[in-house]
């Protein structure tokens, strides 16, 4: 496994009225070539700023990388100047963003969008680029793409504009794809559509591909790799089976406990009571201490550290110490192997 | 990372305070609290304020305080330069420059006053009115103000004054002709945004009448809005005042405006400059104290604008 | 299209019906106007005025005679000046003014749109600030003081441009700034919010994500978003500048339509203050038809034609 991306101990703040909103704090995570990532997390969790700063998108200000590195290609993406990450964006690394309908430039054609890309990236000419923007469209399943590309985002329904989004982000073969919540906006068909669609993409361009989602139904047949994100940091991180069959974290096990699943009925849906914290002044310990049902008085003042389960699977919960009391994975988030393939 | 060491009671279960979940503040005070609190950091409006207070009170003791009046001729006195007894000097018929200038002060303070007065009032009602009860009676109210709206106001103003008796009070009925259009479409976009929500149809189906609904939930939260747009009235209507007497139909001799003291200074602008100057600056210090002022509170009631 | 335009333009004969006839009842009003029964003119003209209008028939057949004239634009003789018919004094007038506005048009915009743009690039730093300050002053200065701080700088004090009348482009240069100064300052900031607005959408970071530069994202994604409230300004726009046109053409001494109107509204010229308020109605409600049709072409979500089937 080869490492194409990593981020080591990134933390990113915003000022906003009189106080410092700590978004992400302290993250670290790495992508290896032709794997999916999944970020998951609930609202707030600084999913989005995390993936967002890979980028260098985080407007600054009132955004501040407060400390940590991106290292990409043996270089650190922070330290690179506004004209260098031009070079990267969209060619080296590309971004799909939540809701279609507001990510397109509405008096901008969809071929002109695809195009824009192209012409910069690789010197195409205008005719060049309309042509290649035909047969992406064609890729991501538009159909009569001739027609569509001289088309507006208002005449594509949200699924298609999806589709241009991703034809957009694919179309200089990025190494990595950062999709945010692609599916968030859409219906359940059409979510499982765009998801099969990155899947079938992924097979055959070997992009590497970091999937932020709130959804865990999502996250199972999608991902390889799970990064668990709460209150600006990342939890727990591990690979799908890992996750779904032995979490460790308590905020893991409630975000499990919160899947729908084949056998359940939907009211007995179990949400984690409370609310995430104020990020402009998170906990000094545990971020997690206000909701978990299992804290203790060391997790209100000390951050757990993290610790490794397996070669690939890491936590960051007091209660793996030995010297807390043995805890038992709560019946709700116990997922079996049928319920993971609910989308 | 461990900084002490641990001890058995750490790993004992917390006990968590539940104060912090339950602390949601009163949002609607905290909301003028805020408003406030952003206003006054605005140093700008602050001083827009001062301005008009200063204003307000040299327009009353302008005229005494100088000893002269604003009306008599004295052609032996006229044009003379600012003095100890003509402190804004004389205009070209050796009128007393300072004495004129407040009394202008007054005309247009006033005009800018009940202009505004006279908006929120037939704006408040109609606005109320139309989205209180909606339906038909909304659709008229709100069509014949979109015609009035579409309607040159200045033009309509004109024909007016050509029809109208020619007095301070036609030009204010005049005025007020379209100008309380705005504050309608705020008041009335507010009613239905706050008419579907919740407390008002509890208070509906606890027997309140639709009178006192509107008095004692609708307005006071419609507030900011109103307030916003009245700041920006006064001086879109002092300007109205001096654009029309410049032009001589608006406030007629021997009444003194500052747009009749420009429009009589501009022919001999050339070689009695202070004659316009002390009415232009006046009249631009006073919109543009409106202006900050009005923009000041637009932003600290609206935290999005920036 | 044709269907939306012959539509468009039904409305505006709609319009213009009830201005013609709302001028009328407000003449038939007047104190000594053109209808009502006591009038104080020469014979001269009372009795082209009475071959005009036909004051001696009843008020329905005047209405009628009126609406007529109205709509084939004959206001007949000016009430003041003997021999001069009211279409003949807008066509002279008219091109002077048409020229005056245009030129402030042009500045308004194309200074206004630019102060906002850079006010907005700049958000929040000091070129954001002095821009606003430049355009609330802007606001704050009423046209015809900046007409004559103008004049005393530029034509009195450094001697550089003629003070009045309009004889040349230079002629023309002082009251179009005067006549551009209120509505400039009005689409730099309307300008500014609208691309401050936009520069967070979406789209803009879309946009950055394919790795355009700052530039093309300001000028070719943000700006064309941006400027569609300018767009819808324009409307106003016309009537300000031609309301502004009333002072400045006073001031500048220009023969042009507005101080027509001035000169005849103080003289209680009559048939020329209908004439000139039908024209500018029709004026204006033309420009507004114009105004759509470009907002039409600029966004695309906007459809005059129906052409396009699915959506
Ligand atoms: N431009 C900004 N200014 C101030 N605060 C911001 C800004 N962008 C994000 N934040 C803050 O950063 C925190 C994390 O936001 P982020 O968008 O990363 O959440 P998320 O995990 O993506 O949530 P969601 O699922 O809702 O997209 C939030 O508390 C948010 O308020
Ligand atoms: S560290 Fe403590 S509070 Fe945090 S998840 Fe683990 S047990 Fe809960
Ligand atoms: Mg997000």
């Amino acid at each position: 496994m080869s490492k194409l991306l990593e981020v080591k101990n990134l933390s990113v703040s915003f000022d906003t009225y009189g106080a410092e909103v700590k978004a992400v704090r302290d993250v670290s995570f790495q992508l290896n070539k032709k794997e999916t990532l999944a970020i998951v997390g609930e609202s707030g969790s600084g999913k989005s700023v995390t993936a967002q700063s890979v980028m260098r998108l985080v407007p600054t200000p009132p955004g501040k990388f407060v400390g940590g590195e991106i290292r990409y290609n043996e270089e650190n993406l922070l330290q690179k100047t506004e004209k260098q990450m031009e070079s990267i964006r969209g060619k080296e690394i590309s971004m799909i963003f939540q809701d279609p309908m507001t990510s397109l430039n509405p008096t901008m054609t969809i071929g002109k969008q695809i195009a824009e890309g192209l012409i910069k990236h690789q010197n195409m000419s205008k005719k060049e680029a309309h042509l290649r923007g035909i047969q992406l469209l064609k890729l991501v399943g538009i159909p009569t793409p001739e027609v569509r590309i001289k088309q507006y985002p208002h005449q594509y329904s949200g699924g298609m504009r999806q589709r241009a989004m991703i034809a957009i982000a694919l179309s200089c073969n990025p190494k990595i794809l950062i999709a945010d919540e692609p599916t968030t906006a859409l219906d359940v068909t059409i979510q499982a559509q765009i998801l099969e669609l990155m899947r079938q993409i992924q097979e055959e361009t070997g992009t590497a591909i970091i999937l932020i989602t709130h959804d865990l139904g999502v996250v199972a047949n999608t991902a390889s790799r799970v990064a668990v994100m709460y209150g600006g940091k990342i939890v727990e991180t591990g690979t799908v089976d890992e996750i779904f069959y032995e979490p460790k974290h308590p905020y893991t096990w409630g975000l499990l406990g919160s899947m729908p699943k084949l056998d359940t009925e939907q009211e007995e849906l179990q949400v984690i009571p409370g609310s995430p914290p104020d990020l402009a002044e998170p906990p000094k310990g545990c971020p997690f201490v206000a909701r978990c049902p299992y804290a203790m008085n060391v997790c209100s003042d000390y951050m757990p550290a993290y610790t490794s389960v397996s070669s690939t699977h890491e936590a960051a919960c007091w209660l793996i110490d030995a010297r807390a009391p043995k805890v038992d994975i709560p019946e709700s988030a116990i997922v079996e192997g049928k319920d993971i393939y609910v989308i | 990372m461990e900084h002490r060491q641990l001890k058995k009671i750490d790993f004992e279960p917390l006990q968590l305070k539940q104060s912090e979940a339950e602390k949601i503040v009163g949002e609607s005070t905290s909301y003028w609290k805020d408003a406030w609190r952003r206003f006054r950091k605005n140093k700008l409006a602050f001083l827009g304020i001062v301005i008009i207070l200063l204003l307000g009170i040299m327009a009353i003791i302008g005229g005494p305080i100088s000893g002269q009046n604003y009306y008599e001729n004295r052609l032996l006195e006229a044009n003379q330069p600012p003095s100890a007894e003509h402190w804004f000097g004389t205009d070209n018929l050796g009128r007393d420059v300072f004495a004129r200038t407040w009394y202008g002060a007054q005309i247009s303070l006033f005009i800018g006053l009940m202009a505004a007065l006279i908006d929120l009032v037939i704006g408040v009602i109609w606005g109320a009115v139309a989205g209180f009860f909606g339906g038909k009676v909304d659709e008229i109210l709100m069509r014949i103000a979109d015609v009035l709206y579409g309607v040159p106001y200045l033009l309509v103003v004109i024909l007016l004054l050509v029809v109208l008796p020619q007095n301070l009070w036609t030009l204010i009925i005049a005025m007020t002709i379209t100008g309380w259009i705005n504050m309608a479409r705020i008041v009335r976009g507010q009613v239905i945004q706050l008419r579907s929500e919740e407390f008002v149809m509890a208070s509906r189906s606890l027997g309140a009448s639709n009178g006192r609904l509107l008095v004692r939930h609708l307005i006071p939260n419609t507030l900011g809005p109103i307030l916003v747009t009245l700041t920006l009235t006064i001086p879109s209507a002092i300007f109205t005042e001096s654009f029309l007497s410049f032009l001589g139909i608006g406030v007629q001799a021997p009444l003194a405006s500052w747009g009749t003291m420009s429009s009589d200074a501009l022919p001999a602008l050339q070689y009695y400059p202070n004659q316009l100057f002390f009415p232009a600056v006046f009249i631009c210090i006073t919109m543009l104290a409106f202006n900050v002022v009005g923009d000041g509170m637009r932003d600290a009631l609206d935290p999005n604008e920036r | 299209m044709v269907k939306y335009l012959l539509k468009r333009i039904g409305y505006i004969i709609l319009s213009l019906f009830l201005i013609v006839t709302v001028t009328f009842i407000l003449m038939k009003a007047a104190p000594g106007g053109p209808f009502a029964s006591e009038r104080a003119l020469t014979p001269a003209i009372e009795a082209q005025m009475n071959e005009a209008y036909g004051f001696n028939d009843p008020i329905h057949e005047q209405y009628f005679t009126y609406l007529i004239n109205a709509f084939t634009f004959d206001f007949g003789p000016s009430f003041k000046y003997v021999g001069q018919e009211v279409t003949e004094i807008i066509g002279r007038s008219f091109p002077y003014s048409l020229i005056l506005g245009l030129e402030a048009i042009f500045i308004a915009i194309s200074f206004g749109v630019l102060l906002g743009v850079l006010a907005a690039v700049q958000h929040n730093k000091f070129g954001d600030y002095m821009a606003m300050v430049i355009a609330v002053l802007g606001i704050s200065v009423p046209s015809f003081i900046m007409a004559a701080v103008l004049q005393y700088i530029f034509a009195i004090y450094l001697q550089v441009l003629p003070i009045a009348r309009f004889e040349s482009f230079a002629h023309t240069i002082l009251p179009a700034i005067a006549l551009a100064t209120t509505p400039l300052a009005f689409i730099a900031r309307l300008m500014r919010s609208s691309m401050i607005d936009v520069l967070n959408r979406d789209y803009i970071k879309t946009a950055k994500s394919k790795g355009l530069s700052e530039r093309v994202v300001t000028y070719k994604h943000a700006l064309r978003n941006a400027i569609l409230p300018v767009v819808s300004y324009l409307g106003p726009l016309v009537v300000t500048i031609l309301t502004g046109s009333f002072v400045i053409e006073k001031i500048f001494g220009i023969p042009g339509l507005g101080s027509e109107f001035v000169v005849s509204v103080t003289n209680r010229d009559y048939t020329v203050i209908m004439g000139t308020t039908v024209f500018f109605s029709v004026l204006l409600l033309f420009s507004i038809l114009i105004v759509d049709l470009l907002y039409g072409l600029i966004d695309p979500r906007i459809k005059v034609t129906s052409k396009e089937g699915d959506k």
